[in-house]
């Protein structure tokens, strides 16, 4: 089993390297040395340019891309193939959109044969704590674009895992909806406190939803270039907490840390 | 298009618009039989262009005769048994069809090396004229109905087979990623996100592999058989009896209509989950 006090998720010396399909010189280093642990109950955003690279880094964690060379660790387990500890929140929609809402929930655990009536009563239940309660019968299409992420939210915690990986997952909602669902997430992680790497590059939603956040360099070759911890009380409220003077404080710190880095990313994406 | 308000008469309430298009149907229909009645049948019109006054009636058949033998055949019950064959060769060829089309495309969209391997000769069969096989399918299958349905099959089978092929490609490879981090192995996938896919690609080209299926099945009649409309046409066609064969044009018409609307039916119920174009229903 695990070792003892092993964090739960460890990205050490991680570089990722793709090789361009027409020829080998021109290669892309989107990762380079980057070392990143979360530990055991640990809510950790990482906060980069744009096209720095930071799904780049969920997909090594999950197991969909194997790098180029370091080590992921999960629970001081080398990982072999997809994490299974691992739960996944895409940026882009990932519902199949074939299947209810409710039938998009209890896919996981039809997957790990669990009996229908079963995963049903489950996928109810989730349902019902993410606010969909009544909407189950709802194909993808007839949803919006809020319920559509309480759904997949629904059906990565359904299964439990101990490690939620999210990928800008509120980056498409409008500004309320999005608070709303930053306070849900905060509500259902306090419940259990599992391991969060949430990827923003919205520095405030970093802050407000996190224990510690990472900066990440511009690409190519992104690595962490800074750790702030976020020492604000919980429980929070996402849109209150903004207005604390030591949200302010934080916020200056790290973008003062950022800043450097998102102008290099901005010229380098105006030369492309 | 919006008519100038000076137009508000009598016309503007009849003009053929969204609530009483049915009726202009309707009318469009009656006024084209019409038009056939009149040119055709001898002594309406002076001969234009035929020397003789029968002739148009000879090569084009008359209306009301058409419709006569179709009351003819129904009425006396001689049409069914034929009926009843080419539609059963039609859905024979659309369920072998599909199904292989389904189970082999399914297959070499999964395998990149047999889809690399038989590429050049999928292209071959597809772009062969094969309606040119029906005389080879007679020889091998015999005047009985397996001749028809496999030159159905042989119809239908590409349609399904590039369009499962098609959606096996397009599966978005979030959902994709997303069903595999949820834990399914790769039979699950497959049922799961492959064929659903797949299915609602098979679903659009519904409405032409129906058709095709009974193209196959007339074609193949017409080319010989001893049973089928496809035969009716033929046997009458030999004997210059030219307003039977309108009428057994008639006839597979309304079928393929009928046949049309029953894939339009089923793919509404299979098809739930697809948005329609200009839907709104949402929360």
């Amino acid at each position: 089993m695990a070792l003892q006090g092993a964090p739960a998720l460890a990205l050490e010396n991680i570089t990722v390297t793709f090789a361009a399909r027409d020829s080998n010189d021109t290669r892309y280093t989107a990762l380079k040395d980057a070392t990143l642990t979360v530990a055991p109950g640990e809510f950790v955003s990482v906060v980069g340019p744009t096209g720095c690279g930071k799904s780049t880094l969920l997909n090594v964690a999950v197991g969909l891309l194997e790098p180029s060379s370091g080590s992921v660790k999960v629970f001081g387990e080398p990982l072999v193939g997809l994490n299974q500890k691992a739960g996944y929140l895409f940026q882009t929609e990932a519902l199949m959109p074939w299947r209810t809402g409710l039938d998009n929930v209890t896919a996981g655990l039809e997957f790990r044969g669990v009996s229908r009536e079963e995963a049903v009563r489950r996928a109810e239940d989730w349902l019902a704590r993410v606010g969909l309660a009544g909407h189950g019968h709802r194909y993808p299409h007839q949803l919006s674009g809020g319920m559509r992420r309480r759904v997949a939210l629904a059906q990565t915690l359904i299964l439990d895992p101990q490690i939620i990986l999210m990928d800008e997952p509120f980056s498409a909602l409008d500004i309320q909806t999005r608070q709303l669902m930053e306070n849900e997430l905060l509500e259902l992680w306090s419940a259990d406190r599992k391991s969060v790497l949430f990827i923003t590059h919205d520095l405030e939603e970093a802050i407000s939803l996190s224990d510690r956040v990472v900066v990440l360099s511009a690409g190519p070759g992104t690595h962490p270039i800074g750790e702030f911890s976020i020492d604000l009380p919980r429980p929070r409220d996402v849109a209150e907490i903004r207005l604390t003077p030591r949200f302010v404080e934080l916020h200056t710190n790290i973008w003062h840390a950022m800043k450097d880095e998102v102008l290099k990313g901005y010229a380098r994406t105006r030369i492309q | 298009m919006q008519e100038p308000e000076s137009s508000k008469g009598p016309w503007a309430r009849i003009r053929p618009q969204q609530g009483n298009l049915l009726v202009w149907q309707v009318l469009m229909m009656i006024g084209f039989f019409l038009l056939w009645h009149v040119l055709a049948v001898p002594g309406i019109l002076p001969p234009i262009y035929f020397d003789d006054a029968s002739k148009a009636a000879f090569f084009f058949g008359e209306p009301l005769k058409v419709f006569a033998r179709v009351w003819e055949w129904f009425y006396s019950g001689d049409i069914y048994a034929h009926l009843w064959v080419t539609l059963w060769e039609t859905f024979l060829a659309f369920v072998i069809g599909t199904l292989s089309g389904l189970v082999i495309g399914l297959w070499l969209a999964l395998n990149p090396v047999a889809s690399a391997l038989c590429d050049p000769y999928i292209k071959a069969l597809n772009s062969m004229p094969r309606v040119i096989l029906a005389p080879i399918f007679s020889v091998w299958f015999g005047l009985d109905i397996a001749s028809k349905v496999a030159l159905g099959v042989t119809l239908v089978f590409f349609v399904v087979f590039f369009n499962v092929y098609q959606g096996v490609r397009e599966v978005s490879p979030t959902v994709l990623a997303n069903a595999r981090i949820l834990g399914a192995n790769p039979k699950q996938l497959l049922r799961y996100v492959y064929v659903p896919s797949a299915m609602s690609w098979v679903f659009a080209s519904l409405h032409n592999s129906v058709g095709l299926a009974f193209v196959g099945a007339v074609v193949g009649e017409y080319l010989g058989s001893s049973r089928g409309v496809g035969y009716l046409i033929l046997q009458a066609e030999g004997t210059f009896d030219i307003n039977t064969v309108f009428a057994g044009i008639l006839v597979l018409t309304a079928f393929a209509l009928v046949l049309d609307l029953l894939v339009t039916l089923v793919e509404r119920r299979l098809m739930v989950w697809q948005p329609r174009q200009g839907e709104t229903e949402r929360i």
